[in-house]
C-alpha cells in the first residue's frame, strides 16, 4: 500500500524551541492512523505539520520531509499548499465548540469549502451542503444551515465540521482530538461517522487521540508519540497484544476497560516534560520503571519491530 | 429584539432625569448670575429684584427646576437670559455646525483608524505596525487644544492652505476635523489592530485556514468583521465626546457651534442656554450609548439571542 501522507524524519521548531523531533509516519488511503500521546507530546503540531500550517503559529520543518501523495510540499508554493487543504486534505478540529465563526451561518461555512475547490456556484454548493448535512444524519439540514454557530449542540458543530472536512471530497481526513470536547454518547456516534467515512469513500484518516480505547476499536495502525519522538508505531493488534514501548504500554494501562478486567485502571506517575527541558537520553526515562543508565544517558534508536517500528532501549517481547 | 428596545428607551427616562437635576444644581451653584450682566453698574436693589421676578429666579430652586423641566418635556427650551432670543433658535442654529464637523471627525477617525490599525495587525512587529503604531501613541498623547494650534500655524499661517478660522467653505473644516479627528483615529487603529491580532487567535481562524482560504481573505472577511464590533462599540460611545470634545475645538478655529455657544452663555450665566447646551451634548451621550448597543446586536447574532 503506497502511502498518501508520508511524514520521514520530521523537524518541527516554533522559534528556537524543539518541538518534534525527527518523526516518522505514513496513512495511506482506506487506512486510519491513531496518533496517540498525551497532551504536549506534540501531536496537533503533527497535524500542522502535514498540512502545511506551521507558519500560523511562528513553526517550521527543520529537518526531514512531508510528502503528500508523493510530493514534497515543502517544494510546493504556498497557493499550491492552499489548494490542497480543504480540497484534498480535509481537517476536523478538536474542539467544536470554537471552531465555527460565531458570526457566520452554519450553511454558508459549509459552502464556501465546494465553492472555493470544486468551484460550484452558490446554488450548487449548497444542494451539495444540504446533502452532506443529511448523510451525517443531521435533521432538518435546511434549517441548520440557516442557524448560527451558538443555536447548535457541541455534537452537532462537530458534525458540521466534518461536513466541512468532507465537502471539498478529500483524499486524507485529520481528525485532531474529534470527540475530547463531547459527551460520551456523541463521542461514539462521530468517531463511528468517521470510521465509516474510510470504509465507504476509501479515505485515508489520522486521528489524534489520546485515548487508546478509541485507537482499539477503530484503527489500523496507532502510532505513540512521547515529548515530541516517535515511541511506537505498528499495527493494531500485535501491538495492543504486546506494547514493546513502556509508555504504549502504561498508556493502555489508561483504558478504563482494559485495566478493570486487569484489575487496577493506573495513571502514568508524572506528567510529559516541558519542550524548553527536555530529559537527556531517552524523554520517558524519569517516569518509565525499565529505565536504566543506558536510557539516563543514550538516545534510543528507531528500530523494527514486527512490521512496526520501537524506540525503546528495553522493549517487551513480541507475543 | 423590539421588547428589549423599548425597555432600554424607557430606562434612559431615569438617566435624562438624573442628568439635568446635576445640569440644573451645578449651574446654579456657580457664584454670579445672568442679571450681573444685565443690569447697568451701579443699578439700585430694587431694579435688581424686579428683574429676578421677571425671570422667575426669585424662586426656591426646586421651584425653578421643576418649572423649567416641565417645560423642556413639552419641547420649550426657554428663552435666553442674555441674548433675549428663544433658546431653541440658539441651538438650532449651531448644531448643524457641530454636528457637520463632529460627524466629519468621526467619519475620518473611522476610516483612517480602521485602515491604519489592519495594516498595522497584518504586519505585525514589522516596520509598518511600529510606524503606525508610534504615530498613534504621539497621536493620542496630544490634546486637541494644541494640535488646533500647531495645525493652524503649519497649515494656516506657515502654508497657507486653509483659513486660520471661521465657518466658510470646506477649506474651513479640514483643519478641526483633523484636530478633532486625530486623536479618534489613534484609539481606533490601536483598537482595530489589537481586536485584529486577538479574533486572528482564535480556533475557528485555524480551521479557516485549514479550509485552504486565503490569509488576506480569512483576515478581511472574518477577522476583521470579529474585530469590528469592539470598534463600533467604542464609535458610538464616542460620539457624545466628540460633540463635548468640539468644543475647545470651536474655540480655538472661533467657528460657530454648540461648544462655542456654550462657552459663550457660560461666561455671562445665561442659564437657559447653558441648561439646553449641555442637555444636547448629555443626550448625544446617551444616544451614542443606545445606538452602541443596537449596533452590537446587529452584528452578533449571540448577543442577538441574549437580548430576545
Amino acid at each position: 500500500m503506497t502511502a498518501l501522507l508520508d511524514l520521514q524524519s520530521v523537524s518541527v521548531s516554533i522559534g528556537k524551541v524543539a518541538l518534534l523531533d525527527g518523526i516518522s509516519l505514513s496513512v495511506a488511503r482506506g487506512q486510519i492512523l491513531g496518533l496517540v500521546g498525551e497532551s504536549g507530546s506534540g501531536k496537533s503540531l503533527t497535524a500542522m505539520a502535514a498540512m502545511g500550517l506551521l507558519p500560523l503559529f511562528g513553526g517550521r520543518v527543520t529537518q526531514g520531509s512531508v510528502r503528500f501523495d508523493g510530493q514534497d510540499m515543502a517544494a510546493m508554493t504556498e497557493a499550491e499548499r492552499r489548494k490542497l487543504r480543504g480540497r484534498r486534505i480535509g481537517f476536523v478540529t478538536q474542539n467544536p465548540m470554537t471552531a465555527l465563526d460565531p458570526v457566520q451561518r452554519i450553511g454558508e461555512q459549509v459552502d464556501v469549502v465546494s465553492r472555493l475547490h470544486l468551484g460550484l456556484d452558490r446554488k450548487a454548493a449548497r444542494e451539495r451542503t444540504l446533502d452532506l448535512l443529511t448523510q451525517l444524519r443531521i435533521p432538518e439540514a435546511a434549517a441548520v444551515a440557516e442557524a448560527w454557530p451558538h443555536q447548535l449542540s457541541g455534537g452537532m458543530k462537530q458534525r458540521i465540521v466534518i461536513a466541512m472536512a468532507l465537502a471539498g471530497e478529500p483524499d486524507l481526513i485529520i481528525a485532531d482530538e474529534p470527540t475530547t470536547a463531547l459527551d460520551v454518547t456523541v463521542q461514539a456516534q462521530i468517531i463511528q461517522i468517521l470510521g465509516n467515512l474510510v470504509r465507504e469513500k476509501g479515505v485515508a484518516l489520522m486521528l489524534i487521540t489520546h485515548d487508546m480505547g478509541v485507537v482499539a476499536q477503530v484503527c489500523d495502525r496507532v502510532a505513540v508519540l512521547y515529548a515530541g519522538r516517535l515511541a511506537e508505531e505498528g499495527a493494531v493488534a500485535p501491538i495492543f497484544a504486546a506494547p514493546a514501548h513502556p509508555y504504549t504500554s502504561a498508556l493502555i494501562g489508561c483504558i478504563p476497560q482494559e485495566a478493570m478486567a486487569k484489575g487496577a485502571l493506573r495513571g502514568i506517575p508524572g506528567a510529559v516534560p516541558s519542550a524548553l527541558a527536555f530529559p537527556a537520553g531517552c524523554r520517558f526515562h524519569p517516569r518509565c520503571d525499565r529505565a536504566s543508565d543506558l536510557c539516563r544517558k543514550t538516545v534510543p534508536t528507531t528500530g523494527p519491530r514486527g512490521d512496526g517500528r520501537v524506540a525503546c532501549h528495553h522493549p517487551g517481547a513480541l507475543a | 429584539m423590539l421588547p428589549w428596545l423599548i425597555k432600554r428607551l424607557l430606562m434612559l427616562v431615569p438617566v435624562f432625569l438624573a442628568v439635568s437635576v446635576v445640569i440644573f444644581s451645578i449651574l446654579h451653584f456657580i457664584p454670579g448670575d445672568p442679571i450681573d450682566n444685565l443690569l447697568k453698574i451701579g443699578s439700585s436693589p430694587e431694579a435688581r429684584a424686579e428683574m429676578e421676578v421677571r425671570y422667575g429666579l426669585d424662586k426656591p430652586l426646586a421651584v425653578q427646576y421643576s418649572i423649567w423641566l416641565g417645560n423642556v418635556v413639552q419641547g420649550d427650551l426657554g428663552t435666553a437670559i442674555v441674548a433675549r432670543r428663544p433658546v431653541a433658535d440658539l441651538i438650532a442654529q449651531a448644531l448643524p455646525h457641530s454636528l457637520r464637523l463632529g460627524g466629519l471627525a468621526l467619519l475620518f477617525s473611522t476610516v483612517v483608524g480602521v485602515l491604519l490599525g489592519v495594516v498595522a495587525a497584518l504586519n505585525r512587529d514589522r516596520w509598518p505596525d511600529r510606524a503606525i503604531m508610534g504615530g498613534v501613541l504621539v497621536g493620542s498623547t496630544m490634546p486637541s487644544f494644541w494640535l488646533g494650534l500647531i495645525l493652524i500655524l503649519v497649515f494656516s499661517v506657515s502654508l497657507g492652505w486653509f483659513p486660520v478660522s471661521g465657518a466658510r467653505g470646506w477649506q474651513s473644516l479640514v483643519l478641526p476635523v483633523l484636530t478633532i479627528g486625530l486623536g479618534g483615529t489613534a484609539l481606533v487603529a490601536r483598537i482595530t489592530r489589537v481586536s485584529m491580532i486577538e479574533a486572528a487567535g482564535r480556533d475557528f481562524v485555524t480551521l479557516l485556514h485549514a479550509k485552504g482560504l486565503s490569509p488576506l481573505r480569512i483576515q478581511l472577511g472574518h477577522v476583521l468583521r470579529h474585530a469590528l464590533i469592539p470598534v463600533v462599540t467604542i464609535l458610538a460611545l464616542r460620539i457624545g465626546w466628540i460633540l463635548g470634545g468640539a468644543v475647545t475645538v470651536e474655540v480655538v478655529f472661533a467657528r460657530p457651534g454648540l461648544g462655542t455657544l456654550l462657552i459663550k452663555s457660560l461666561s455671562q450665566h445665561d442659564y437657559p442656554v447653558v441648561q439646553a447646551c449641555l442637555l444636547m451634548l448629555a443626550m448625544a451621550v446617551m444616544l451614542g450609548t443606545l445606538l452602541g448597543d443596537i449596533m452590537q446586536a446587529l452584528m452578533d447574532p449571540r448577543v442577538r439571542a441574549a437580548l430576545s
